[in-house]
């Protein structure tokens, strides 16, 4: 018997059942559906993070004073203390590899101008923070480096705080505002860019001259941070081994000795976000997996009855001279027909949820078309798998019992 | 001298149920030739059934020679011996068999879909002619549970006519059907007779074995009684005696 006659004969033997397969395939469907819809939800997210990490600057390396931190252990206000301008500077003159550098040190308080008042923070750089953190300035101009070294009273602001301190609209650009008691004058605004991954307002800043920050707001002599990018993303690795190697010649470190700061990459942040959405993609996809498996048992346990029920058509096809091979593939195809048929409509189902998901809930989705021609295959041996059983207790039954089975 | 279509020699047949041995089959010969129409007589429990599973191929036999158109089935595999029933043997079964909701066509279709030397055309043209012999030929595209038991049993002789068997095997073919009706199929198998086909009729009935052309009686697993019948009755004769249904 050919695989054409096979196919009919599992086509009308289906057909003659049209409620039954339809039910028994409705459990692959919901299960490939959701294997589908999962897998589009945790590649989406997994997308839109790797995308916003980009933007943020995903060469971007940041150094903080003190060693890495662990189990929660407060550290001393002296540990914190490690990183100086000097160290900048060293950075700045002896690097190969750090394409832009500035110092941060950060204060929070007040912006205050006319009635209103926001609170927020006051972070001090230099130029090149623009170049590390992929931002631009769309009105006005960033501040020189002729500000940074007279410490000038200058602020670019983001538009949080733009729309918080001039809720009527006017041209910031030229008034002076307040940061606490500090008069600041605004010669900038950054560009627009919404909220972060991690739910943190990006607009809500203001920059100054790290000078200024130091001398005028903190009047401290070091830094709270370092910020820098390799060139491209190829190169964290090497500019971290390289910062390294200058900073511990700086603080004159032994060999035996830890580092007293710590660097973090964009990229380490980004493995570690990314894991974590992976985690997550797994643990639906494993749920969702389930349900497909309960669909293959469905079929097994239909394909039992069917084997059962039609005991005599099977003692009669023996009879008349079919192989215990051509019964065997007769119900087998019978049972990936379901599995597969279930797996193409249960695609579609994944799709529909899909775009139903991205147009209500408005998440991150993306279908990839590996995890379509995964669930496919995944269907098609879940259809062998559980069609097999029944369809070799069919092929051994013995043609005289069964074409008396009543 | 006709061809010897049926070969057995000192058959036996045991089963074991549990420590026991029944001994259905205790050394049966005879031989069948082309043309002849056989029946097998017995009460249930006279082996006639196993001898019948035997003959067809269904069964293999616990010693004994059997021979089925010059070729030794004793030994044969199980996928051997599909090929032999699909290719040498035409059933006819007490309760019809067919496929349901099938039509007739495609359930006279049926062996030669075992067969892969017979294309999808001549497997439906000798099943239209088979139907046309066994007097469906208005019939072909009817399901099997639109029709009448006699309708269905017609379909059923057509199946096993299909693949040109050297031999057609009845078991009880008329058990299930009324008196009339059963006339009407021993007609055509009257009919399929005197056309030169081989049949052997497996029943429990004695009536039948008058229209017969020669009688095989079983007892215990061995045969009693072989005997020829000269004088043939026409099961059509006493077809147009018998009144129409009129209720």
């Amino acid at each position: 018997m050919n695989i054409k006659n096979l196919l009919k004969v599992a086509l009308k033997a289906l057909n003659n059942n049209k409620m039954r397969c339809f039910l028994t395939m409705l459990g692959v469907i919901i299960g490939v559906g959701a294997v589908i819809a999962m897998l589009a939800i945790g590649q989406g997210s997994k997308n839109s993070i790797r995308s916003q990490i980009s933007e943020m600057g995903s060469n971007m390396i940041m150094i903080f004073p003190g060693a890495e931190r662990r189990g929660g252990v407060r550290q001393s206000s002296e540990d914190m203390q490690t990183l100086k301008p000097a160290d900048y500077e060293a950075l700045r003159n002896q690097s190969t590899l750090i394409a832009n550098l500035t110092p941060s040190v950060n204060s929070s308080g007040q912006w205050i101008y006319g009635n209103n008042n926001y609170p927020s923070q006051l972070q001090g750089v230099n130029s090149e923070f623009l170049e590390i953190r992929q931002r631009n300035v769309t009105n006005g101009e960033m501040f020189t480096e002729e500000d940074v070294k007279r410490a000038a009273k200058v602020t670019v602001l983001g538009k949080t705080l733009v729309d918080n301190l001039f809720p009527d609209g006017t041209d910031p650009i030229g008034k002076v505002v307040r940061f606490g008691s500090i008069p600041m004058t605004v010669i900038g605004v950054l560009d627009e860019k919404g909220y972060n991954t991690m739910g943190q307002d990006q607009d809500n800043i203001a920059l100054a001259p790290y000078t200024t920050v130091m001398k005028r707001v903190l009047a401290t002599d070091y830094l709270q941070g370092i910020q820098a990018s390799a060139i491209n993303e190829e190169n964290t690795e090497a500019t971290i081994a390289e910062i390294t190697d200058i900073l511990r010649i700086q603080h004159k470190l032994k060999d035996e000795d830890e580092d007293n700061f710590t660097i973090r990459s964009m990229q380490e942040l980004a493995e570690m976000i990314e894991s974590t959405s992976a985690m997550m993609t797994i643990l639906l996809a494993a749920v969702a997996s389930i349900s497909l498996l309960v669909g293959g048992i469905g079929i097994m346990n239909i394909m039992i009855v069917s084997v059962t029920e039609r005991t005599r058509e099977i003692g009669l096809r023996m009879s008349i001279g079919a192989p215990g091979r051509a019964i065997m593939m007769q119900f087998l195809i019978e049972a990936i027909i379901i599995s597969v048929t279930g797996g193409v409509l249960g695609i579609l189902l994944g799709a529909f949820a899909t775009w139903m998901i991205s147009a209500i809930a408005h998440w991150p989705v993306v279908i990839e078309a590996s995890s379509v021609v995964l669930s496919f295959i995944v269907c098609t041996v879940i259809g062998i798998i559980f069609g097999f059983y029944p369809a070799a207790k069919a092929s051994k039954l013995d043609p005289i019992e069964a074409i008396r089975y009543e | 001298m006709p061809k010897e279509i049926i070969k057995i020699d000192n058959l036996k047949r045991y089963f074991k149920v549990g420590d026991e041995t029944v001994k259905a089959l205790r050394g049966v010969s005879f031989s069948i030739y082309e043309g002849e129409f056989v029946t097998i007589m017995g009460t249930s429990g006279s082996g006639k059934s196993t001898l019948l599973n035997t003959l067809g191929c269904l069964d293999t036999p616990t010693s004994g020679q059997y021979l089925l158109d010059g070729i030794s089935v004793q030994g044969m595999g199980k996928n051997e011996r599909a090929r032999i029933r699909n290719r040498k043997i035409g059933f006819i079964f007490q309760n019809y068999n067919l496929l349901p909701k099938t039509t007739a066509l495609e359930n006279v279709e049926l062996p030669l879909l075992y067969n892969s030397s017979v294309s999808a055309k001549e497997r439906s043209e000798r099943a239209e002619k088979c139907l046309r012999e066994v007097g469906l030929g208005d019939r072909l595209n009817h399901k099997s549970n639109q029709m009448s038991g006699g309708q269905q049993q017609r379909v059923a002789i057509a199946r096993a006519l299909v693949n040109n068997p050297v031999i057609l095997l009845a078991d009880e073919a008329t058990g299930n059907l009324d008196t009339r009706t059963s006339f009407s199929i021993l007609t055509l198998f009257q009919k399929l007779y005197k056309e030169g086909k081989t049949i052997i009729f497996v029943t429990h009935n004695p009536e039948i074995a008058m229209y017969s052309s020669r009688n095989i009686m079983l007892r215990d697993g061995r045969i009693v009684s072989d005997e020829y019948n000269s004088d043939i009755k026409s099961a059509e004769e006493v077809f147009k005696t018998l009144p129409v249904d009129t209720d």
